[in-house]
């Protein structure tokens, strides 16, 4: 989070403690006036009006509201809803309750770059339509989707876009107007915000968007979210929205440099591969996979030091790779082997020095210990052993 | 969940990385794993045919750090052991000695399976009978 951050937060806990629900005393009122000071930076920030802006307890909700509260919203005009497979679970997953409560999902494929194909989209709306569900930036190999052409086609249909904002809002410009985003979620804590709040943008006009509040109670944000407002989150959230907007410009410049030149230095590596599309991609995040060598043994080299992830997912439970690199076509070999970085406001050129000479170095020693690299080195074709699966 | 330290140890100061000659009679070697499952273990053992004791042993692996310390570990507890005695090595051995949490048991398991197959590919090419557990998984 940025300090800054925290500093405008600090008064609401405890010196300026009131309910921003609570009409009738001054304490109630200054947290009333806070929040409502709050709902204009989020809202300036997107090009929204901040009557649009519903608070939540984060992505994941706004998620929930945005796919179930169009769902059932609109029942009566329709029950299908057309999203993709590399969304974020949050979504994949109420789709999948949706889909319990007798609704009608498509799931597109992405292709290899991770966009989607555009004309498999429109063939895909019927008259039962109801809503589009298509992230803006994707969270694991960052690439933008064509967001505009997307709500164009939704416009000619009739049917509403709604699109998960979470890894957009703050790192790119996004204006909800020229978008055309009739719906977006996005958090606090991916933006230098505190987390546990986060948005859930409702258009009000051309069209009037409306959805059905999934937590029944006092009827807060405009009857469609229901619970005692978070104020400090909510103050917290609105200067993270402010310093993106006074700062976005300048840190996407200087994040995109350095990521590209990680990547640059990366790619000297041997067998190297970048995952998705690197035109249209979010400034600050890469994928790379490093063949033949496994990426959790490989972030152990340098966890200490550098936090990663891995599209390896040899810790969950399930040890299956990422579904996302998967949709791309990735094999579930390369899938293991890649790393999924992400730059920040607070990155160094330092710290990426670091990273570049700690991976090479990792890469190159594991490499010496993966039977897979010595028998690539061989020319052994290794899709044509038989393994046993277990 | 942080790494044991002696998983960190076996990660940093590997043990008995490299390949002997699989095309020799007193060596066994054992392939197990998948890509696609992301771990590959490849262990060697050479037999000192005189003695009956193994005399060397090395690992290959591609997969996470407990993947990689257990093989580690493996290589060195079947050095001078027999190849009967080297039988009887437990995949819980390994997992109290490196401290695995539950969900890296299969990394042990998969060792195991490891040095059985090596046992294994050393007593077909010796004209002794394949061992069971390994022929029941063909």
């Amino acid at each position: 989070m940025d300090p800054r951050v925290l500093e405008a937060m600090l008064p609401y806990f405890v010196e300026k403690f009131g309910n921003a629900a609570s009409r009738n005393h001054s304490f109630g009122w200054v947290a009333e006036e806070a929040v409502d000071y709050a709902r204009e930076q989020v809202a300036k920030l997107i090009g929204a009006d901040a009557k649009e802006i519903i608070f939540t307890s984060g992505a994941t909700e706004a998620n929930n509201l945005a796919l179930k509260g169009v769902f059932e919203m609109y029942a009566s005009k329709g029950n299908h809803i057309i999203t993709c497979t590399t969304e974020h679970k949050a979504v994949l997953d109420a789709c999948k309750h949706i889909e319990k409560m007798g609704g009608q999902v498509t799931y597109l494929e992405v292709k290899s770059d991770g966009l989607i194909d555009l004309g498999e989209l429109e063939k895909a709306i019927t008259d039962k339509t109801v809503l589009i569900s298509i992230m803006y930036g994707n969270n694991e190999i960052g690439v933008i989707q064509p967001v505009r052409e997307i709500s164009a086609i939704a416009r000619k249909h009739g049917v509403l876009f709604f699109t998960d904002g979470t890894q957009a809002v703050g790192k790119v410009p996004v204006d909800v107007i020229a978008d055309g985003i009739d719906l977006m979620s996005f958090s606090g804590h991916k933006m230098y915000g505190p987390k546990g709040v986060g948005v859930l943008y409702v258009r009000r006009k051309n069209p009037r968007v409306k959805v059905t509040a999934q937590m029944d109670g006092g009827g807060h944000e405009r009857g469609m979210r229901s619970g005692t407002l978070n104020v400090p989150g909510i103050v917290g959230l609105g200067k993270a929205c402010e310093l993106c907007m006074n700062e976005m410009e300048s840190e996407a410049k200087r994040l995109s440099a350095m990521r590209d030149r990680l990547e640059a230095a990366l790619m000297q590596v041997e067998e190297a591969y970048v995952n998705g599309n690197r035109e249209h991609r979010l400034p600050h995040t890469t994928n790379i996979s490093f063949k033949y060598v496994e990426g959790e043994g490989l972030m152990m080299g340098f966890n200490k030091n550098i936090a990663l992830s891995s599209g390896s997912a040899c810790t969950s439970a399930s040890l299956e790779p990422s579904y996302v690199l998967k949709a791309l076509g990735l094999g579930d070999d390369l899938a293991h082997s890649s790393l999924r970085f992400g730059l920040g406001r607070f990155t160094t050129d330092e710290q990426i020095d670091f990273t570049i000479n700690a991976i090479t170095t990792s890469v190159l020693k594991l490499r010496e210990m993966s039977p897979l690299w010595e028998m690539y080195k061989e020319g052994v074709d290794i899709d044509a052993i038989e393994w046993a699966h277990h | 969940m942080a790494y044991s330290d002696k998983v960190i140890d076996h990660y940093t100061n590997p043990k008995n990385v490299g390949t002997l000659d699989k095309s020799k009679t007193n060596v066994g070697t054992g392939l197990v794993g998948a890509p696609e499952c992301g771990d590959v273990m490849r262990l060697q053992i050479e037999v000192d045919q005189e003695s009956g004791l193994i005399s060397d042993a090395k690992f290959k692996t591609f997969g996470c750090g407990s993947a990689i310390a257990s093989s580690s570990l493996a290589t060195e507890w079947l050095k001078g052991k027999t190849v009967d005695q080297a039988l009887a090595i437990d995949n819980m051995d390994i997992v109290e000695e490196l401290n695995l949490p539950p969900v890296k048991i299969h990394c042990s398991v998969l060792a195991e399976d490891a040095i059985k197959a090596a046992i294994n590919d050393y007593r077909v090419k010796n004209g002794l009978a394949e061992l069971e557990t390994v022929a029941a998984a063909h």
